[in-house]
């Protein structure tokens, strides 16, 4: 039997990005607020101090900071005549687990989405005409625009202390920016990074091939900075520990770094740490949440009553808890009704290592030190003639070199033998990779649901992934590994090795840790689990935060719209619900 | 409102400027995690492997990446010795991995379905590599064959071109070939790329901390001495 506690006014599942922005913003209401984490307290001292975070084997090789399958994992099918089967240890992503959550170990690559992004199906029937979208791709408009969420990336990026170049500033295009950006308020709060050579190198062959190449928006800061709630940031000093990795410099924009220092120790603010949130309970009606059930490390069971509850852990453990807790219609496929677990969606990588004469020195780097080209993301190019939806961009970015996994070897090197160890010595300090990151549309068959066999270690079941690219991702992953090609052959590089991606997508190898949707938001409760304010259409007095609420993926990194949305929320939150529980739109 | 559940809290004392409220548990439980998350290096080595397995590894990782005329090779690195440390902790009992039934084969898009931990796997796989290569040489050991012959005994695992008793010959082989590599070029603290060896090779210079000054000297080599996390010596540890 679940003890009861004493009811707070705001409980907050999960501790990162998400709840550590909520945290200062609803405190600051005077709101008594609760975060249950379900990993471990973690900050910049000692946990990534300088002295024992630089170690590529214990944190990048073997998931240091990561979540544990072990205590939390899914299943994963491609199509839904296969039998799903547990992801038995990480590998395609990587979502984190303790205090700051992936906001700890993530590269800092902070994008803002496209206009046309936003109202994604509107955008594309009118350019193209309605018939231009497959039947079974369920992209849909987000209920929110660009110029809804502009005063909210920007407060965002000023959280960070984006090094960055604007390149739309009011509608006026910005030299050395990228000029295909939607129109930004103002500038970045701190100048670009140096450029790495592999920066120079890719800006030369990109202008070359007749693209517009830029300096990437950084979270590592060129400068020192003090950001919007008085915290001091340091220097970045490109040492190329920030992917897998805290940062033990405060350069890297975490919670750590940005929040944390204001907000732990606050008299209205309590952290619990190692409380896994099970469920979350309602009254009768269905219609309002009471409270959340968690479980300790001791593996006692509470529940925590309060009068608004925010979903903030990572996205599909959000759609998992919303599964569990019977809020909202589950997704069915073959019915094509509900929403819960809708619209599960992914990103599509390739790229094109090069292998050039100069010494690029590839560990000095930082996460979000890159050069991009912008030019066929989104809609921003004519689909026409392509006849696929999407794009993404290309970009040389020059993370670390740690070389365990990032060495990159020519084309046809055996991965053994003398020829590899000689492919090692020749290649390491004179290869670079241009990467390829692009959109991923929803579909009626990828989703999340729960799991008929396998269960957590909690006894619930487990959730279920069902996903797979389509022919238009891969159509378009193949058209941007073609422009990553233009560029490399501009580069005129002793050799270079075009990696597409081809096949069913697998679980297997690292992609990206950008999973999105199951908890989409929009305008009809029909096709979407909360509402443009991210909360719930069922529950009122429950919101939902991060890339659950996608309804598609865009091509770009996601912590900036994630970020961006959060701030949208608390906006909303403080400005409206408060003064007037209950929906903030009438369904 | 305020919450008096904070009646059974504690101001913790944090040791950063920042002072944290957290439950007295909650503090006491992270203490006793960051005890238990102590880096592999800072325990005294376990071993796992028997002797002759020990062998098969050694010969394999001689191998994998030879010692040749661009110098050390895995060997040479203590690559071996780095694998057995490695089967011994937390990776070789596949600790965070989620090793619940029921077992099922699946696609390969699914990823590692054998009830194996990774220590058990190379238990299992050197034992029947072994019996292979005794049927077929002469009784001789793995580590007894020529290079050429070793060559070829890996190939065939590698394409799984030889039917092993247990396992399934290339699960096995890219599990030994990642480990090589990582024990070539991990940090020296961990046993292999001894006296840095690895980084050597390619021009990694380690964990160097700062690069404000030498990131725009474009095309210009970086001559700063090799270094670990444990400082330079650590190369020299012996495991």
């Amino acid at each position: 039997m679940a003890q009861r506690l004493p009811a707070v006014d705001v409980v907050l599942v999960g501790f990162g990005w998400t709840a550590s922005i909520l945290a200062k913003e609803l405190t600051d209401a005077g709101l008594q607020v609760l975060a249950l984490e379900r990993g471990i307290f973690r900050d910049t001292i000692p946990d990534f101090s300088p002295t024992s975070i630089q170690d590529e084997l214990r944190y990048a090789v073997r998931n240091g900071l990561f979540e544990e399958p072990e205590r939390e994992t899914l299943t994963f099918r491609n199509s839904l005549e296969q039998t799903a089967l547990p992801m038995r240890h990480l590998g395609s992503f990587r979502p984190g687990s303790g205090a700051g959550g992936a906001g700890v170990h993530w590269n800092g690559q902070t994008w803002r989405f496209l206009p046309s992004d936003f109202e994604l199906r509107s955008h594309i029937a009118q350019r193209y005409g309605a018939k231009f979208i497959p039947q079974d791709m369920t992209i849909q408009d987000w209920g929110v625009t660009y110029a809804d969420l502009e005063p909210h990336y920007d407060r965002f990026e000023y959280l960070c202390g984006i090094s960055g170049q604007a390149g739309n500033v009011g509608g006026k295009v910005q030299e050395g920016g990228n000029p295909f950006e939607g129109a930004r308020r103002r500038g970045y709060p701190l100048p670009p990074l140096k450029r790495g050579a592999g920066q120079v190198l890719f800006d030369k062959a990109a202008r070359e091939a007749g693209f517009h190449p830029f300096p990437c928006p950084a979270a590592n800061t060129s400068e020192p900075y003090q950001n919007i709630y008085g915290v001091q940031m340091g220097q970045c000093t490109f040492c190329g520990y920030c992917e897998w990795f805290g940062c033990g410099n405060y350069s890297k924009a975490s919670p750590q770094t940005t929040v944390f220092p204001v907000l732990l120790g606050r008299d209205n603010f309590e952290l619990r740490t190692r409380c896994e949130v099970t469920r979350v309970n309602t009254d009768s009606s269905r219609k309002r949440a009471t409270s959340v059930t968690y479980v300790d490390a001791a593996g006692r069971e509470f529940e925590q009553p309060a009068e608004l509850v925010i979903l903030c852990a990572f996205a599909q453990h959000n759609v998992h808890l919303l599964l569990l807790s019977k809020i909202g219609q589950p997704y069915d496929p073959v019915a094509n009704k509900g929403v819960v677990g809708r619209n599960y969606a992914y990103q599509i990588t390739s790229s094109v290592d090069v292998f050039v004469d100069q010494i690029l020195n590839p560990f000095m780097g930082a996460g979000a030190l890159g050069q991009a080209v912008d030019d066929f993301n989104g809609d921003l190019f004519d689909h026409g003639p392509h006849g696929f939806v999407g794009g993404g961009y290309l970009a040389l970015w020059t993370t670390g070199g740690r070389p365990i996994l990032q060495h990159h070897v020519p084309e046809g090197t055996p991965t053994w033998g003398g020829k590899f160890k000689r492919a090692l010595a020749e290649n390491y300090l004179r290869s670079a990779s241009i990467a390829t990151h692009g959109s991923v549309m929803s579909y009626r068959d990828a989703y999340l649901d729960l799991d008929p066999t396998y269960r957590d270690s909690y006894g619930n079941p487990m959730l279920r992934l069902t996903f797979d690219f389509h022919d238009n991702e891969h159509r378009m992953s193949d058209f941007l590994t073609a422009r990553a090609t233009d560029v490399a052959k501009a580069m005129r590089a002793r050799s270079f090795h075009a990696k597409p991606r081809k096949g069913r997508y697998s679980i297997v190898p690292y992609q990206t840790t950008h999973n999105t949707g199951g908890a989409v938001m929009g305008d009809d409760p029909r096709t979407s689990v909360v509402n443009r304010y991210l909360q719930s259409w069922d529950v009122s007095n429950l919101f939902v935060m991060g890339s659950s609420v996608f309804p598609q993926n865009a091509g770009y990194n996601p912590t900036g719209t994630v970020g961006a949305l959060t701030y949208w929320a608390a906006e909303a939150i403080k400005s409206r619900y408060l003064k007037q529980p209950g929906p903030l739109v009438s369904a | 409102m305020k919450s008096p559940s904070r009646r059974n809290l504690l101001k913790a004392v944090a040791l950063t400027p920042a002072v944290a409220v957290i439950p007295l548990e909650a503090v006491v439980r992270s203490a006793r995690e960051a005890r238990a998350a102590a880096p592999a290096y800072a325990q005294p080595p376990e071993v796992y492997l028997t002797a002759s397995e020990l062998g098969f590894v050694e010969a394999a990782v001689a191998r994998i990446i030879p010692n040749d005329e661009l110098g050390p090779g895995a060997k040479e690195a203590g690559v071996g010795t780095f694998i057995d440390h490695q089967l011994a902790g937390p990776y070789g009992r596949a600790e965070r991995w989620y090793m619940q039934g029921p077992w099922k084969q699946g696609e390969h898009e699914q990823g590692y379905q054998l009830k194996l931990t990774p220590a058990e796997l190379y238990r299992a796989a050197i034992a029947d590599i072994e019996q292979y290569v005794r049927g077929k040489y002469g009784n001789k050991s793995f580590a007894e064959l020529d290079a050429k012959t070793q060559d070829d005994v890996l190939h065939e695992l590698e394409k799984n071109d030889v039917q092993l008793a247990h396992v399934p010959a290339d699960t096995f082989f890219n599990m030994l070939v990642d480990n090589t590599v990582e024990g070539f070029l991990a940090d020296p603290v961990y046993g292999g790329n001894r006296d840095f060896v690895g980084w050597k090779l390619i021009g990694f210079p380690g964990p160097r901390y700062n690069y404000v000054a030498e990131i725009d000297q474009y095309g210009k080599r970086y001559d700063m001495p090799y270094v670990s996390i444990a400082g330079r010596d650590a190369a020299v540890r012996k495991g």
